[in-house]
């Protein structure tokens, strides 16, 4: 039961197989035996679940859910705010921060009939590629307890891949959505920036953050997006054009798609393995009626130093509002205002976010502010432009998500090499353009690999629509780790 | 030595909701009952812009002839504060909703255009509350009502020549404001907040010397007061061979001086940069001409067509149309009774010695309304009461709120017009003062008034001085 995708779950509901509670409980029971070792929830929210599952239960027996997610049980990645349960972040200064609201995202689940099981670990405040920076404890990649289930959004991937919840929500500044969907065997989507209300989510680089799904399958992301996206008059940077029917998409196979494959995405240094998954999955798509072509990007090489001034400098302003002065910690015992923020800082942000903080800080300082972040985003349209010519000839981009499988825990300690893991994924996220990650194979070892499609502005049907046609010809999504309990 | 003055005005707008959430502005609230996780800077909260506060800028923009961008952006400017919940406060930086306009403003007769560089829009912060300083305070406690309330900040050029002129800019701002109905314009409520650039420069040199920042004036008088001082201060400092260093000082407004909170060398970095939660905002030319037709009327039109509609001197025209409302309530009493110069002169020397001339809520909340006081006029002007009298009804008004023909009709105080009583007293008077009598006759016309003197008197001051002349004359004339 805890290996069935959402829409297969709803139909088990309406012919009464099965109720939410009982699949709630399921999920539940698994969380409390698997997940000592795979630190995969910072909160678990089991009388809420409970709560919220019997009230879906009343829905079905009365002949009225809500639709295709009423009684899905899904994990919400720590950053994105939840009314009365504590959202940290995975950080210390947030330790006691209970919002008093929810994340437009996570109302509007809540009104399709979903069940919240608890809240994701995660990099602090979202910086991180492996999940091993959040202030409470490490996850773990559930293929393998020694590896890393990439990041930031690691709890909540581990926890869809290790059947500890149906699906689940994470967040995308540089990869974090897709990264960790590819490392753990999953599908983790990406939607164009502005499709989702990002008000209620802690922000780390406003201009660069995305909410997004995970999921077991192609249909289960479609499903998510379709409830969460569409206007937010508390979002100003949402977009007003109208949602697609995704579901319906899907369909329509690949037949006749132009798909791009871009030179720049097949880089010394990448682990053969994953470039062999990648190729033959590409031929797979041919083989479904796709036309194929090479691409090229060149820009991207200079989009990941450019998303490390930009990211930093949104942060460190972003950030600025812990200080101890109104929720979160307090460290105690100052002698005035400034000692008390500046010991709080100190002491309630991690290694990495300090460091992001001052380099953002610095990036925006009088005198550096053109030479960096003005010509950040002047880089950040040459981006968006190679992009743009690309879309010009192809519908698609399919390229690799990340460079490797995932690593052993520890094995990053340098910051620069756990910045390359996103080089594949940052550009989607400087252009805004959705992008999707979906299972395209195994490692020797037995990790899985994922296989990326950019798609144009609000073109998530395309998008889905090839993801789902290779899914569905492929194995992929039957292979379900093991835990040891 | 030149004084080279530019002013920075803040300006709270009158909208209902705060320049980015929806929460009230109402003043006075108690602590952070107006709160919500965007003007408290809640992790996640994101800011909307307020359509009017846009509106707001925009009227005001072009009552100064500014050119309205066609697109603005907001960005944030960073500093360390407790008062403002994210560290960093929503305002306008590069490109600023509106540029280059102009105030002329009035000083001693003659008229000087002054050049209003930028107008932009921002959000206010809330406020600390302590005990004594937040040095010495043992705890300081936040109020959020405040934080995110619009704010409008106009940067003048530094057109201006003496402290006289920046407070006559400053009121002519004001007005403008008022007139618009974009902001009460009370200083001591915090509306209306300015701060000055003060600089000396050699005679007719261009350019300007070192600048100093001038902050916390919080009334007219006291912007003028703190010029003054400060342009001493300056002024005593480059005759000793003093340098002057570029600085933000307070003005202290019970000691009477300017001290130095900040120099340059502490001067904050905002590290501005566009606020990537606000997309940048794209005017549309329609809805700027739809509020420029409806702009009302200026105080600078309104003082003109005073001048030519009632045939006011230019000091009362300017006086009265200082204050819109003081200018509705002349325009309301003169629509009753439409001698205007009567009416003026009384609003200003018996109307504005019990209302201050800036306050306009009093003005409009006054006792004594327009159609009261035109009705006290009619008295006189019909000749029931005497002018000084009715002095005295208008006292009794002001408290009272009563009509003038009730008071006069209660207490009596009906000038006495019936001829052969009055010349029954004149010729008491007359029988009593022999020697003024005799005066009169050696030519002495002084003496004359002196009985009028004791006329009025006998009558209680009631009896009409028109008659009590006439009859008068023709008594002492067959003497
Ligand atoms: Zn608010």
């Amino acid at each position: 039961m805890t290996d069935t995708p959402i829409h297969e779950l709803a139909d088990a509901y309406l012919r009464g197989e099965t109720t939410p509670t009982a699949v709630t409980e399921a999920y539940l029971a698994r969380i409390a035996r698997l997940d000592d070792r795979l630190g995969a929830y910072l909160t678990v929210t089991r009388e809420q679940a409970l709560r919220a599952a019997a009230a879906s239960d009343a829905r079905y027996r009365a002949g009225t859910p809500l639709g295709p997610l009423d009684g899905a049980p899904l994990a919400y990645k720590d950053v994105l705010c939840t009314r009365g349960v504590r959202t940290t972040c995975g950080s210390r200064i947030l330790e006691g921060f209970v919002p008093p609201y929810d994340a437009t995202a996570i109302e509007r689940l809540g009104a399709a009939g979903a069940v919240m099981l608890g809240k994701g670990n995660m990099d602090e405040f979202a910086m991180g590629s492996s999940t091993e920076y959040s202030a409470f404890k490490p996850t773990r990649n559930p293929w393998d307890l020694a590896r890393v289930p990439g990041g930031s959004s690691g709890g909540p991937a581990a926890a869809v891949a290790a059947g500890l919840a149906a699906g689940g929500l994470g967040t995308d500044t540089g990869g974090s959505i897709r990264q960790p969907a590819a490392f753990c065997g999953i599908v983790g989507l990406k939607p164009t920036y502005g499709r989702v209300s990002r008000y209620g989510l802690v922000a780390f680089g406003s201009s660069l953050d995305h909410i997004g799904p995970f999921a077991r399958d192609v249909t289960d992301a479609a499903l998510l997006l379709a409830a969460m996206a569409g206007a937010d008059p508390r979002d100003a940077t949402c977009v007003e054009a109208p949602v697609p029917d995704y579901a319906a998409a899907l369909a329509r196979g690949v037949r006749g798609l132009r798909l791009g494959v871009p030179d720049e995405y097949f880089i010394d240094g990448m682990d053969p393995e994953v470039e062999r998954a990648v190729r033959d999955a590409v031929d797979v798509l041919r083989g479904l009626g796709a036309t194929v072509e090479r691409v090229s990007l060149p820009t991207t090489r200079h989009a990941l130093a450019t998303y490390y001034v930009i990211a930093p400098a949104e942060a460190s302003s972003n950030l600025a509002r812990y200080d101890g002065v109104k929720y979160g910690l307090r460290v105690a015992g100052a002698k005035d205002l400034i000692e008390m923020s500046s010991r709080t800082r100190a002491a309630g942000f991690g290694a990495e976010v300090k460091r992001r903080i001052m380099l953002g800080t610095y990036v925006l300082s009088a005198g550096y502010y053109e030479a960096y972040y003005g010509r950040a985003q002047k880089v950040r349209t040459l981006v968006r432009r190679d992009f743009e010519a690309a879309f010009g000839r192809v519908d698609l981009i399919v390229a690799p998500m990340t460079p490797n499988v995932a690593f052993k825990h520890g094995e990053k300690e340098d910051p620069l090499s756990m910045y390359l893991n996103d080089v594949f994924a940052v550009p989607a996220d400087m252009t805004g353009l959705p992008a999707i990650s979906v299972p395209c194979g195994f490692s020797a070892e037995g990790l899985p690999i994922g296989l990326q499609f950019i798609g144009k502005a609000l073109d998530e049907p395309t998008l889905l629509r090839a993801a789902h046609a290779y899914e569905q010809a492929t194995p992929w999504r039957t292979r379900r780790p093991s835990v040891p309990s | 030595m030149d004084v080279v003055i530019g002013l920075e005005v803040h300006a709270q707008l009158l909208t209902r909701s705060k320049m980015f959430c929806g929460c009230a502005t109402t003043f006075g609230a108690a602590p952070n009952s107006q709160t919500c996780p965007v003007c408290q800077g809640m992790p996640g909260s994101l800011p909307v812009v307020n359509r009017r506060a846009v509106e707001f800028g925009i009227r005001t923009a072009l009552a100064f002839n500014c050119r309205v961008n066609e697109a603005c952006r907001f960005a944030r400017k960073h500093y360390y504060y407790p008062d403002m919940p994210k560290n960093f406060q929503i305002s306008q930086y590069e490109e600023p909703l509106a540029e280059d306009g102009a105030l002329e403003i009035d000083v001693d007769g003659a008229s000087r255009t002054i050049g209003i560089q930028r107008l932009h829009l921002e959000e206010d912060v809330g406020k600390l509350v302590h005990e004594g300083t937040l040095e010495t305070a043992q705890a300081s406690l936040v109020d959020f009502n405040r934080s995110g309330v619009p704010l409008m900040e106009t940067v003048s050029r530094p057109d201006l020549r003496s402290p006289e002129e920046a407070a006559a800019y400053l009121r002519a701002f004001r007005a403008v404001l008022v007139y618009l109905g974009v902001c009460d314009g009370n200083m001591e409520e915090g509306s209306l907040r300015c701060d000055a650039n003060v600089s000396l420069r050699p005679r007719g040199s261009s350019e300007l010397g070192t600048k100093v920042e001038i902050k916390n004036m919080n009334s007219f008088k006291n912007v003028q007061r703190a010029l003054e001082f400060e342009v001493r201060r300056q002024a005593e400092a480059l005759e000793a061979g003093l340098r002057l260093v570029q600085e933000t000082r307070l003005w202290d407004a019970e000691r009477g001086y300017t001290r130095s909170m900040r120099s340059k060398e502490f001067a904050h970095d905002y590290r501005y940069f566009p606020e990537p939660d606000l997309v940048p905002l794209r005017i549309d030319r329609a809805w700027v001409d739809a509020i420029r037709a409806g702009l009302p009327e200026l105080p600078r039109q309104r003082r003109q067509r005073f001048l030519r509609q009632y045939g006011l001197p230019a000091y009362d025209a300017e006086l009265l149309t200082h204050s819109q409302a003081l200018a509705d309530y002349f325009e309301a009493a003169t629509g009753e009774l439409p001698q205007a110069k009567l009416v003026s002169n009384w609003i200003m020397s018996e109307l504005l010695r019990v209302l201050p001339a800036d306050d306009e809520a009093a003005i409009r909340a006054a006792k004594i309304t327009p159609r009261h006081l035109a009705g006290l006029l009619k008295l006189i002007e019909d000749g029931t009461i005497s002018g000084k009298i009715a002095k005295d009804v208008f006292q009794k008004m002001v408290v009272s709120g009563e009509e003038a023909r009730a008071i006069v009709a209660r207490e009596g105080l009906t000038q006495l017009a019936d001829e052969p009583a009055l010349a029954a007293v004149i010729d008491q008077v007359i029988a009593r003062n022999p020697k003024a009598i005799e005066d009169f006759r050696k030519g002495k016309t002084a003496a004359a008034k002196a009985l009028v003197g004791q006329i009025m008197k006998a009558t209680q001051g009631k009896a009409n001085p028109a008659i009590v002349n006439r009859l008068l004359e023709e008594k002492l004339s067959k003497i």
